[in-house]
């Protein structure tokens, strides 16, 4: 199976599966580099680009290469194929194993501000059409740009949250995208089940509500324990820490390779 | 006035409980304002019970519109499009896909190029590809932002759109309203409640601040994710002197010693510990910061240190400036 962490903002599953990393690459996008001897700075290149990237200053093509977003708009446009690309370095990808499972991770450079062309490059480098593994990536936070390139293409989105207000809140705004933005079946994971208990009575069931006013399964429950939070807190992958959870994770698995099968055959 | 940003490497450290609390605590001392800054998952307002007094419409970047009709079916808007991945399942940005040329369009019936809009990069290399002219861009309405009454002071916060891009140039228009708002009424604090990660939405609410009070948790990638975080702006070119918050600190000793550690090491103040308490959770339940809730517990009394911390910093910075 394969592995992708694509949270290139905090990419820290490497700090649970501990891959021998092997392979380095450097990542970033393609930005416009202007051959002075061809170009007639007619300014072509400066009006077909929305991010204003390039500006024609006498006879000089001025390039911000933090404001491109690597489009290739200027170069299919100038008209004197003055213009070639060359790699903005954002990040790297890294790659390599950790027993059975081949790992791979983007790391944004701090201070880059589009974390996006990172993970499609990951994803690019990694899946290729055919390959029939296994792969699980992970995402980062929230519901914008980073998360949705993460879940392009997925069969499944398995959506972990917590039974609190801040935990619903967001589980509504991941279901909208992930399920009716992008068409992905999803299932639930509520983590530090009983949380949202503390202060409530009687019981609040915040997310079970939620999910089975919406028909959305939760797949698994994995209880508020301190136990388990210093066990993470030192990089202990919850499996190893508690091996009682094998078999449950091992359950989930089967669950959703189930629900792929079942409608990848209906289609 | 002066602005305080709180951040995050990860997300779930406690942030906008810490956010919420301070602001709390800042409003028994001087009139302030609130911005969420996390407008993909904004949850400030779940425990600040806000009236919204009003209601602004949040336009992002443009999007590719392909005109059914006038598509020939050629392929070059999908050949010159750079923002999709080959995957077993194409998601091109552009596709073929069926129907919508019942009407008998010039490429035959059944199939059309679409736009993803989720996708769509809003570049247009497409709309000058195209040899029929058949795409032409739009502008999107992105999200909604809000100003809104709390009991702390007026807080400006923002919904983006699920899937939405321009989350960066949301959260600069959701801090700009609130500055302008401080300046008017001679708010003398502005706090920031910053979005996880270190992406264009943190750079955004970065900017300009006097302070960054970075909440951090005693794991194994603690050190590494402040060491992140606080480069933000360094490496952008502003200076953001920060404070950490070791939250949970007594979850992992050891941990929490490295990262105060690593905080002594760089001259980093650290803003205090907070320990690990099911009360934050309880107060958010009831949809109140943890001073409110309980605020003669051990956590409320660690949260005013720090707000003292936080005070005596800023009130430093202003003897500077004169």
């Amino acid at each position: 199976m394969l592995f992708l962490d694509c949270d290139v903002e905090e990419p820290n599953a490497a700090l649970f599966l501990r891959p021998a990393l092997d392979q380095s690459e450097e990542a970033g996008i393609l930005i416009p580099q202007v051959d002075a001897e061809r170009c007639t700075f007619c300014d072509r290149c400066a009006q077909v680009c929305v991010w204003h990237a390039l500006a024609v200053v006498g006879r000089r093509v001025l390039v911000f290469p933090e404001l491109c977003h690597g489009c290739g708009s200027c170069t299919l446009n100038c008209p004197a194929g003055a213009i070639r690309e060359v790699l903005h370095v954002m990040g790297r990808l890294e790659a390599g194993r950790a027993g059975p499972i081949t790992f791979g991770h983007g790391i944004l450079n701090v201070g880059q501000a589009m974390a996006t062309p990172i993970i499609r490059q990951l994803k690019k480098k990694h899946l290729t059409p055919g390959d029939d593994r296994v792969v699980i990536l992970d995402a980062s936070p929230g519901t914008s740009c980073p998360v949705v390139e993460t879940m392009r293409g997925a069969d499944f989105v398995l959506l972990v949250t917590e039974p609190t207000p801040f935990g619903l809140h967001d589980l509504r705004l991941a279901v909208q995208v992930a399920r009716d933005e992008l068409g992905r079946p999803v299932g639930v994971v509520v983590n530090r089940d009983g949380v949202g208990d503390a202060g409530a009575r009687p019981r609040l069931d915040w997310v079970d509500a939620y999910c089975a006013a919406e028909g959305l399964p939760i797949l698994m429950r994995i209880p508020l324990d301190r136990h388990i939070a210093e066990a993470i807190s030192d990089g202990t992958p919850l499996v190893t820490a508690r091996p009682e959870y094998r078999p449950r994770f091992a359950a989930l698995y089967e669950r959703i390779a189930q629900e792929v099968a079942a409608r990848q055959e209906a289609t | 006035m002066k602005q305080l940003v709180i951040l995050s490497g990860k997300g779930g450290t406690g942030k906008t409980s810490v956010a919420a609390a301070l602001a709390h605590l800042a409003a028994e001392d001087m009139p302030i304002v609130l911005a969420d800054a996390d407008v993909d998952a904004a949850n400030l307002e779940l425990v600040l019970a806000p009236t919204k007094r009003e209601e602004h419409i949040f336009m992002g970047g443009q999007k590719a519109i392909i005109v059914a009709d006038a598509c020939t079916t050629c392929g070059r808007c999908a050949g010159v499009c750079r923002f999709d991945v080959p995957h077993p399942h194409p998601p091109s940005p552009l596709s073929l896909s069926h129907g919508e040329r019942e009407r008998g369009g010039r490429g035959g019936v059944g199939e059309v190029y679409t736009v993803d809009p989720l996708a769509c990069e809003g570049c247009a290399a497409c709309v000058y590809q195209c040899p029929a002219e058949a795409i032409h861009m739009e502008e999107q309405q992105a999200g909604l932002w809000f100003r809104s009454d709390t009991r702390f002071g007026p807080l400006f916060h923002a919904h983006l759109f699920a899937g939405q891009e321009n989350s960066g140039k949301l959260v600069t228009m959701v801090k700009q309203q609130a500055r302008l708002l401080a300046l008017d009424e001679g708010r003398e604090l502005l706090i920031v409640d910053g979005p996880p990660g270190i992406g264009c939405p943190v750079i955004s609410a970065c900017a300009g601040a006097e302070l960054a009070l970075v909440v951090t948790e005693p794991t194994v990638s603690g050190v590494h994710d402040l060491e992140r975080t606080l480069g933000v702006g360094t490496a952008n070119h502003f200076r953001v002197p920060a404070l950490v918050l070791i939250n949970k600190a007594d979850l992992n000793p050891t941990h929490t010693a490295h990262i105060a550690a690593y905080c002594q090491a760089r001259g980093i103040p650290l803003a205090g510990q907070l320990p690990y308490d099911n009360v934050v959770t309880a107060a958010m339940v009831q949809g109140q910061p943890v001073t409110v809730y309980e605020p003669a517990g051990a956590m409320a009394s660690a949260l005013r240190a720090v707000w003292a911390q936080v005070r005596a910093r800023i009130a430093s910075d202003s003897e500077g400036e004169t």
